[in-house]
């Protein structure tokens, strides 16, 4: 604050950094001292609220909605218009940036939306009120430019906005209005006011909001008014306020980007989102107050609802709390923003180094050449040339592969093509495939591979003259010269021992101790099999499946099941010898479903009979697997019992566990895992089995598990032009040699997370590609090789690198990599890497891309604004800060899930959705939109359903109405309702069947199934809950997203002292 | 008295038991200057069907060290209701119940003719008989089918009570569960790797239950003499799911590629069944039947590899040492036998294949255990079929031809102690004061056990005359010898059959004559022979040759009447006179000439050379030969090449085949088929006798001889001219072109040479 203080000199953006201020100091706390200003903002924690507010309009839109309203009604609509124009969510996004620049003018009213919405300061905004719009316009702008170009643009908008501005800021927190306020005024007004505004409000916050929101960039706020107004640093709030302006801004920051180009682009879209929804809801509201829409719901907990229904006066008080949460870059905004604004035109790829849209946005890709970002996702579009640009940006390259992701109905699935007997045409110096990068030269003669240079024959059977671009004239009748994804047929030649595969079998191993014949699961599972085993994974159109099917039992020894078609009756035979495993019968135990039907059924139902009297409760594990995959051998070999060994044995056979977990007590999964981990496996854990509560999800995992379409036997190998090469991989898989990642199983969930490093100098003209050949067997026993292309752009310019990242593929990317590295070392110092990488990121931008601004602004590229509050989210995942209730168990699970997750599970695993249902009107189809992982964000008035890939909470607040909990719960009251509850009734009424519905969609969405939990306000289930509102505190220590984003800041600024 | 051979013949016919002496010479020195020990074959399950068994227990003499069952030679007190005990002269008091004895009141074995009885014994919980089947799965289909068949027939033939269970072998061994219903259930045990009882019984889930469990169910109590009923249950609970269960026995599914011999697992297997008898059902009678269709090629107890290149060991391969793994599978199945044989259980082995089947290596489970061993060319075959049936034959009572689990132990008076046995034994290990130090046999105790014997069981049990030359027996003495078996019935009762016997002693030097006279020469030469052949199972051959050499000449020296270095003065007594003749035929036999014979083929013949009584030994020794003619009756004639006529048809019994052979005159007619027109019915009939009787002797003979009807110039007539004494050759030439018989291609030596050889040598002074 202090700082911030300091700032006022500079006017413009000093207002904002006030707010930062406000953030270094509650963050840090003592930290706060070091950055001296920020104590007297700690007072100030006006910035806080400002925040809060702010956060909002940056990261999350919500908030700034609400302030927007006030603002502008009217501007509200002019940037919806302005957007409409923009109209293509690209525009939006900032992409569009070119036509937005020369929308400039349209851009602005939105602009103002946004910032005026700002909110958080409602009073101030009022006051303000009709400048604002301008003003937040400008704002927006310059949020965009931040980059600097912005700043150009401002200077017009500025002017006008100038007292717009201080309002902005002032109400939005910073972000938006603070920092177009900054600019575009002269500062000296809106900052003397902002700087009023915030000094007042933080006050009221008191310290800990500063501490907690350490953001205070507070302190940067001050610089800020140094550095550039452009870079709303202003608003301060740093790295929130930054974000914000560049979401506000983007699209004009699209536009203007092109000069400011760093922070230009991700800026916009963004915003532009968040400022819109706000804008409209404010418009709607009339009054500031309306903007907060949502707050008003929180009501009491939160202590910023009150101050928006005050708007005017009260308002002012709240922010004085601390950071306003709202004033931080919020996921929900970027969500939506990203939603609206990509979501509507389909994605083609043509273009080299396009950034996909969002995991979370639904859209539909078009295949040009470039693998559909549903098989490839990059942590960065845009590749440094040189290896030392890499190492100042400390930005991970890294590619997320999905080799065999499903894709929606709308896309077809890769051709298959067949090159005849010779095999798949590749170059004869590195072995890459035929693929559209590939230069034909000499008439069609020959061609120069795209990824080593050499020049090759055309073999004379696949000879094509090529027309006056130096194309082939069938370029288009090929897959393999246009499309990015496609498969081979694979010769004899890419087979194991040269022997084409047979076809996959699928052994069934059941657990028939005591426990699990006594909780009723064997039962239940033989029941399932009967009618699951029609609908194994089957090839395209073929009638019935090729894959074979056999059984397994076992309790202190193993049963093995004779179900040849042949046989009256299934024939058992137990293999005691479990210390030195083999499979005791050849013929019989793999047979076709059909052709046994009876037989099989026959032995299903006779399972549970047989032994319903066991007293067994001794089970062994390493032998049952090993007992599987020796039933895919045809030669015996002696073997060890370590699990490693006996995985790498397993890969070696093309032996694909699956592991159902039914634990009451520690069955060390970390140990047992293993084989599922490194087969390309799957576990699935369930403790404390009770057939009533979690039979469906058992079923329901167990059909995915087995329907699922899979490869088999597989070898993934990627391959890069000159200059980069994969230097590593995460997933689960085993890797005999360091290029070729082995699994014996490949299924459209698992995901290889690929790591490149530079070896050499990059050019920017020809790109850089990558090539994942995945040679696998499908599941009709086809030897094929799927190949997916992606060409990516190379930089010479870090803002180019920082204009094109994913931030999600980055967090996947960080997540894997921290969860192998818990493995190896202490939690501290894998958590201390995290951030220290992440804040190096930061830090780079800020020094090389940022307009100049103070540095207690913290400013965020707009691409990775959502980054410190992601990295908080696996900060403090059960991994790497496990609570005390969090098991050993536990933790090996979830780290071996995460393994393999792609990035739209990671993206929400990290990140829990929160959809607050008795908001939206009921006979809205579309899902409500969710709302930010909260405490504060629940309103005891409503209900929220939660989830994150894994877990389904429902919340119920204490004060719902009568009627929602009848027509949910049919019970009369809440205290009727039973807390734990898994399942809601069928009832007939829109509502139940409304969140019934929601409830089945979200599932639908996810591969595993998730358990509901309906968890009552204020009940003992409810710490469960909250663990999942990961932009609080955690119970295990973990920090608020605030608090988290204070110290992010200050990591920064040590980096950039 | 009657002649000697009437006596001989008499006391066969009551005890049993035959001597090589029926006058023992008095003292150590002069028995053994006898040259053939005092020995006696003793079968000792002999069938009486005059011998109805008596309803109580033996009574015993008092003396811990002694033991003797009361006996008609016993010298009984009626008065004093005393008896002395006619090996250690102990005096005891009869036992209450027989207070009412008197001269004229005599308890059955107290009467002379009551030398044999047998006793039952009523105490005792009786276990029911077990059969445990152990069958080879990696057979030609065909022979599958004959096997299982012969299995699901001899379901029938099972006493309804028997427990009976299945292990099935092939790569994998598979013991079957037989008590489920609705689905068929097996452990299953790889092949290769040998197991601990403990382990097996572990892995079978045998072991006791733990105790929380049996709390668990207290109202259940009956169950717990079931555990190992999920293998061995009762013939008639089973009897249909047994039957379903063989006959969807399918061969071993493990593919067999070109050039290799299918995966077997016997020696596996056999462990596993011996070990689930072991655990649970120790000192009860039990077959454990292994059916084999070639040999062990994997795991303990292979005799091959898989590789078809490396033919099966020969005794060629044996006598170079190449025979590989043969001694450490020898080792396997000893050490089985030897335990089974500890839980008195028996091994049968019925292999049946055209190769070897390693009989050589798994011998000693049958030798050991008193079990049968069958070899056939296939299962398919009337030979394996009808010897299978047959162990399931009945006697005039209705009981199995089988008993287990039998001791027997032998007492002698003081004059004598016991040097060994030689049959289906082995020893008990019991020492005492009737033991000799000298072994002959398996010696070393006074006790043997027979897991399994049949009434024609017969051992060889050899003495050794202990009274020194200077304390005579005072004239008249008699020496006695009791041999007492206990043996678990058919009917699972427990029995005790007690044999006593006494013969005179004479001196050597005033009564040879006597001894000389009560000679019995067909026991001698089966005693003989039994020594030679346990010899020759750890000798080489040729040793034992020249060791039966000498012991031959020896006691032509010591008994022919010749005048030194005067061949031609050479005589023997009517009681030696045909002893030479059948050492001519032994040191022929495949008994002790590997050559021509597989390793297995000559522990087939042993094997049932030491188990066969004397008749059926003898035969084995030296075959009979019938000739059938229009000249007259059919009639023994000489086992000789002058006897194969054109004009004859010849019966021959080896015991192991049954020939028929017919002159080339015969053939020829046959050929020509006179034997349909009606005007030569008569030699319709000739050709039909010689078939009748063979019919005769198959029926009777177990195992089925190998039945082989061939003629002048058959391939198989190779088992007639090997067998017959080649008198002429194509060495005597002046034999060439006479009528009197076919010359046989041999360098052996003939009768005629081998006679003037041994008395050349019997009456030189130099040996």
């Amino acid at each position: 604050m202090n700082v911030n203080q300091s700032a006022p000199p500079v006017p413009p953006f000093g207002q904002p950094q006030p707010v930062y201020t406000g953030y270094h100091q509650s963050s840090y706390g003592g930290q706060p001292g070091s950055t001296a200003p920020p104590t007297p903002y700690g007072a100030y924690n006006g910035p806080v609220p400002g925040y809060q507010q702010t956060p909002l309009p940056g990261v999350s839109r919500a908030p700034p909605s609400s302030e927007a309203p006030p603002a502008s009604t009217a501007q509200a609509p002019c940037g919806q218009a302005a957007y409409g124009q923009f109209g293509q969510g690209d525009v939006q996004n900032g992409p569009s940036s070119t036509v937005q620049m020369q929308r400039f003018p349209g851009s602005q009213p939105f602009g103002s939306v946004p910032l005026a919405p700002v909110v958080s300061q409602p009073t101030v905004l009022q006051p303000y009120g009709p400048p604002p719009t301008s003003a937040q316009v400008t704002a927006q702008l310059a949020g965009m430019q931040i980059g600097g170009a912005v700043a150009p643009a401002l200077p017009p908008v500025g002017l006008g906005y100038g007292p717009p501005t201080s309002l902005a800021s002032a109400s939005g927190s910073f972000p938006n209005s603070g920092l177009y306020g900054s600019y575009p005024q002269g500062q000296a007004p809106p900052l003397s006011q902002a700087q009023g505004h915030l000094g007042a409000q933080p006050p009221q916050r008191s310290a800990p909001p500063q501490a907690s929101g350490f953001t205070s960039p507070a302190s940067g706020g001050p610089r800020m008014p140094s550095m550039t107004g452009p870079l709303l640093p202003g608003q301060g709030f740093g790295g929130p306020s930054v974000s914000q302006p560049n979401h506000v801004s983007s699209p004009p920051p699209q536009a203007l980007p092109p000069g400011t180009q760093m922070t230009g682009p991700p800026g916009p879209p963004p915003p532009m989102h968040s400022s819109q929804q706000p804008g409209y809801q404010l418009q709607q509201n009339g009054s500031f107050g309306p903007v907060r829409g949502p707050q008003p719901n929180y009501g009491s907990p939160y202590p910023g609802a009150p101050t928006f229904g005050s708007q005017p006066g009260p308002p002012q008080p709240l922010p004085p709390k601390r950071l306003d949460p709202d004033a931080i870059p919020s996921p929900i905004q970027v969500i939506e923003d990203d939603r609206n604004n990509r979501g509507s035109e389909p994605f083609v790829t043509g273009v080299r180094g396009q950034v996909p849209p969002l995991v979370t946005t639904n859209f539909l890709v078009k295949d040009q050449g470039n693998a559909s970002p549903r098989y490839i996702r990059c942590t960065s579009y845009n590749i440094p040339c040189t290896s030392d640009m890499a190492k100042q940006a400390q930005v991970p390259l890294a590619a997320v592969i999905k080799p065999l992701a499903r894709l929606p109905p709308e896309e077809a699935s890769p051709y298959v093509v067949d090159h005849g007997e010779s095999g798949p045409l590749r170059c004869n110096r590195c072995k890459a495939y035929m693929c559209p990068f590939m230069q034909f030269v000499e008439g069609g003669r020959r061609f120069q591979c795209c990824f080593c240079s050499c020049i090759n024959d055309v073999p004379p059977q696949y000879f094509q003259h090529l027309d006056h671009t130096g194309k082939r004239v069938d370029a288009y009748d090929r897959p393999e010269l246009s499309l990015g994804s496609y498969e081979f047929l694979a010769t004899v030649d890419y087979c194991k021992n040269n022997k084409f595969p047979s076809p996959p079998a699928f052994i069934f191993m059941i657990d028939v101790s005591y426990n699990a014949i006594r909780s009723g699961l064997v039962r239940l599972l033989c029941e399932e099999l009967k009618s699951l085993l029609d609908f194994l994974p089957r090839e395209g159109g073929a009638e019935e499946s090729a894959i074979r099917v056999g059984f397994v039992t076992y309790n202190k020894v193993l049963h093995f099941y004779n179900v040849k078609s042949s046989l009256a009756q299934p024939q058992m035979m137990v293999v005691s010898d479990v210390a030195d495993m083999f499979v005791p019968l050849l013929d019989g135990f793999l047979v076709n479903v059909s052709e046994s039907r009876a037989v099989i059924t026959s032995l299903l139902d006779q399972i549970p009979e047989m032994f319903a009297d066991t007293r067994e409760t001794e089970t062994v594990f390493a032998p049952v697997i090993q007992a599987g995959m020796e039933a895919l051998k045809t030669l015996f070999q002696p073997q060890t019992g370590a699990y490693q060994t006996l995985a790498k044995e397993c890969v070696a056979q093309g032996c694909c566990v699956d592991l159902f977990l039914f634990p009451n007590q520690y069955v060390d999964v970390a140990t047992l895992s293993v084989v599922p981990q490194l087969t390309g496996g799957s576990v699935y854990k369930y403790a404390c089995f009770q057939v009533e509560n979690d039979q469906e999800r058992f079923l329901s995992d167990l059909r995915r598990d087995v329907q699922k379409v899979v490869g088999f036997d597989a070898v993934m190998r990627v391959r890069t032009s000159t200059g980069i090469r994969a230097v590593d991989f995460f997933g689960a898989f085993y890797m005999s040699n360091t290029t070729d990642v082995e699994l014996a199983g490949l299924d459209g969930d698992k995901t290889v997370t690929v790591e490149f490093k530079h070896d050499d100098r990059l050019n920017e003209e020809s790109g850089a590609l990558l090539q994942c050949a995945l040679l696998y067997t499908s599941c009709a026993g086809q030897r094929r090789l799927r190949i997916h292309n992606l060409a990516l752009n190379c930089c010479t310019q870090l803002a180019d690198l920082y204009r094109n990242c994913e931030t999600d593929t980055l967090i996947n990317y960080m997540a894997k990599f921290a969860y192998r590295g818990v493995l190896n070392s202490p939690v501290k110092t894998v958590r201390d890497t995290l951030i220290t990488q992440c804040a190096q990121i930061l830090a780079c931008y800020r020094k090389n891309c940022a307009s100049p601004s103070s540095a207690g602004q913290l400013i965020l590229p707009e691409c990775m604004k959502l980054l410190p509050v992601y990295l908080n989210c696996v900060l403090k995942s059960d991994v790497l800060q496990p609570g005390a209730e969090v098991t050993t168990d536990d933790r090996a699970y979830v780290r071996q899930l995460v393994t393999s997750m792609d990035v739209a599970e990671t993206n929400v695993f990290f990140y829990p959705r929160l959809l607050p249902l008795t908001k939206s009107p009921i006979e809205s189809a579309t899902e409500p939109p969710a709302v930010r992982a909260s405490e504060e964000r629940l309103s005891n008035g409503d209900i929220y359903l939660l989830e994150n890939g894994l877990n389904l909470f429902l919340w119920v607040g204490a004060s719902v109405q009568q009627g929602v909990v009848q027509s949910l719960f049919s019970v009369s009251s809440f205290s009727q309702i039973t807390s734990g509850l898994s399942v809601l009734p069928v009832l007939d009424n829109p509502l139940s069947k409304k969140v019934r519905g929601l409830i089945d969609g979200l599932r639908a969405q996810r591969s595993r199934y998730m358990k509901l939990i309906v968890v009552k306000q204020e009940d003992k289930l409810e710490m469960l809950f909250k663990h999942f509102l990961v932009e609080d505190k955690s119970l295990s220590g973990g920090a608020s997203y605030v608090d988290f984003l204070c110290h992010m800041h200050k990591e920064i600024r040590q980096l950039l002292s | 008295m009657a002649t000697y051979l009437e006596f001989i013949q008499q006391n066969e016919e009551r005890d049993g038991v035959r001597f090589s002496w029926n006058v023992w010479p008095s003292s150590r020195l002069e028995a053994t200057r006898m040259v053939v020990p005092l020995a006696c074959l003793l079968t000792p399950l002999k069938e009486r069907p005059d011998l109805p068994p008596v309803q109580y227990e033996p009574v015993l003499c008092s003396r811990t060290t002694c033991k003797a069952i009361l006996n008609p030679l016993c010298q009984v007190d009626y008065r004093a209701k005393l008896w002395a005990c006619n090996f250690c002269f102990q005096r005891n008091q009869f036992p209450p119940a027989y207070t009412g004895i008197s001269e004229v009141n005599q308890p059955a074995e107290l009467m002379p003719q009551f030398s044999t009885i047998e006793y039952v014994i009523q105490r005792g919980a009786q276990s029911p008989l077990i059969f445990l089947y152990v069958v080879d799965t990696c057979l030609e289909e065909d022979d599958l089918q004959a096997l299982k068949e012969s299995l699901q027939m001899s379901l029938s033939l099972l006493p309804p009570d028997a427990l009976v269970g299945l292990i099935t072998f092939g790569r994998m061994v598979q013991v079957h569960e037989l008590s489920c219903e609705g689905i068929s259930k097996s452990y299953v045990f790889r092949g290769t790797k040998d197991l601990t009882a403990k382990q097996i019984q572990d892995m079978l889930g045998l072991t006791k239950p733990a105790m929380p469990m049996q709390q668990a169910r207290p109202g259940q109590p009956q169950e717990q003499p079931f555990v190992s009923g999920r293998f061995l249950q009762p013939i008639h609970k089973i009897d249909m799911n047994l039957t379903d269960l063989l006959g969807e026995l399918q061969r071993d599914p493990w593919p067999v590629t070109q050039g290799k011999r299918p995966l077997r697992s016997t020696g596996v297997a056999l462990s596993i069944a011996v070990g689930l008898l072991e655990g649970t059902f120790p000192n009860t009678g039990a077959r454990i039947m292994l059916f084999t269709g070639g040999p062990p090629t994997q795991g303990p107890g292979m005799v091959v590899g898989d590789e078809l290149k490396v033919p099966i060991r020969s005794w060629h391969d044996i006598e170079k040492d190449n025979a590989r793994f043969m001694k450490k599978a020898t080792k396997h199945y000893e050490m089985l036998a030897n335990r089974t044989a500890t839980n008195g259980h028996c091994i049968d082995i019925y292999a049946c294949a055209l190769d070897q089947t390693g009989l050589l290596e798994m011998k000693c489970c049958a030798n050991l255990t008193g079990g049968h061993m069958v070899m056939g060319d296939s299962f398919n075959t009337s030979l394996f079929k009808q010897t299978f049936q047959r162990i399931f034959s009945k006697d005039f009572n209705g009981d199995f031809r089988m008993a287990f689990g039998a001791t027997l132990e032998v007492k002698t008076s003081r004059e004598l102690k016991v040097a060994g046995a030689i049959g289906p034994c082995v020893s008990l290990n019991v020492k005492g004061p009737c033991v000799s130090e000298n072994e002959l046999g398996v010696g070393g105790t006074s006790q043997w056990k027979i897991c399994g014997l049949d009434p024609t069981s017969t051992l060889g049990i050899y003495f050794e005359v202990v009274n020194q030359h200077n304390a005579p027996v005072p004239q008249g003495g008699r020496g006695a010898i009791q041999f007492v078996t206990q043996y678990q019935h058919s009917s699972t009762q427990r029995r005790i059959r007690v044999t006593t016997i006494a013969r005179n002693w004479a001196d050597a030097q005033s009564q040879l004559r006597h001894i000389e006279a009560a000679f019995d020469q067909e026991a001698a030469a089966v005693l003989m022979a039994r020594l030679g052949v346990f010899r020759a199972e750890s000798e080489e051959g040729p040793d034992v040759l020249r060791w039966l050499d000498r012991q031959l000449i020896r006691l032509c020296q010591k008994f022919g009447q010749y005048n030194k270095e005067d061949p031609t003065s050479f005589r023997l007594s009517d009681s030696f006179s045909l002893y030479p003749q059948f050492m001519f035929h032994l040191r022929r036999s495949p008994f002790l000439q590997v050559f021509n014979n597989s390793p297995d083929e000559s522990s087939y013949y042993r094997h049932h050379f030491a188990r066969q009584d004397l008749t059926q030994s003898l035969i084995m020794i030296q075959p009979i030969l019938y000739s059938y003619s229009f000249h007259g009756p059919p009639e023994p004639v000489l086992l000789d090449s002058s006897s194969i006529l054109a004009d004859r048809i010849l019966l021959m019994d080896t015991f192991f085949q049954i020939v028929i052979y017919l002159g080339e005159t015969i053939a020829q007619w046959r050929k020509a088929g006179y034997q349909d027109m009606a005007e030569y019915e008569n030699f319709k009939h000739l050709l039909q006798a010689p078939l009748d009787d063979a019919q005769e002797i198959l029926q009777a003979r177990f195992p089925m001889p190998r039945y082989i009807n061939t003629e002048h110039g058959g391939s198989q007539a190779r088992f007639l001219l090997s067998k017959v004494n080649p008198s002429q050759t194509h060495n005597n030439l002046y034999a060439w072109g006479q009528e009197t018989g076919a010359p046989i291609l041999t360098d052996d030596v003939s009768l005629q040479v081998f006679m003037d050889h041994l008395k050349k040598l019997a009456v030189s002074s130099a040996c």
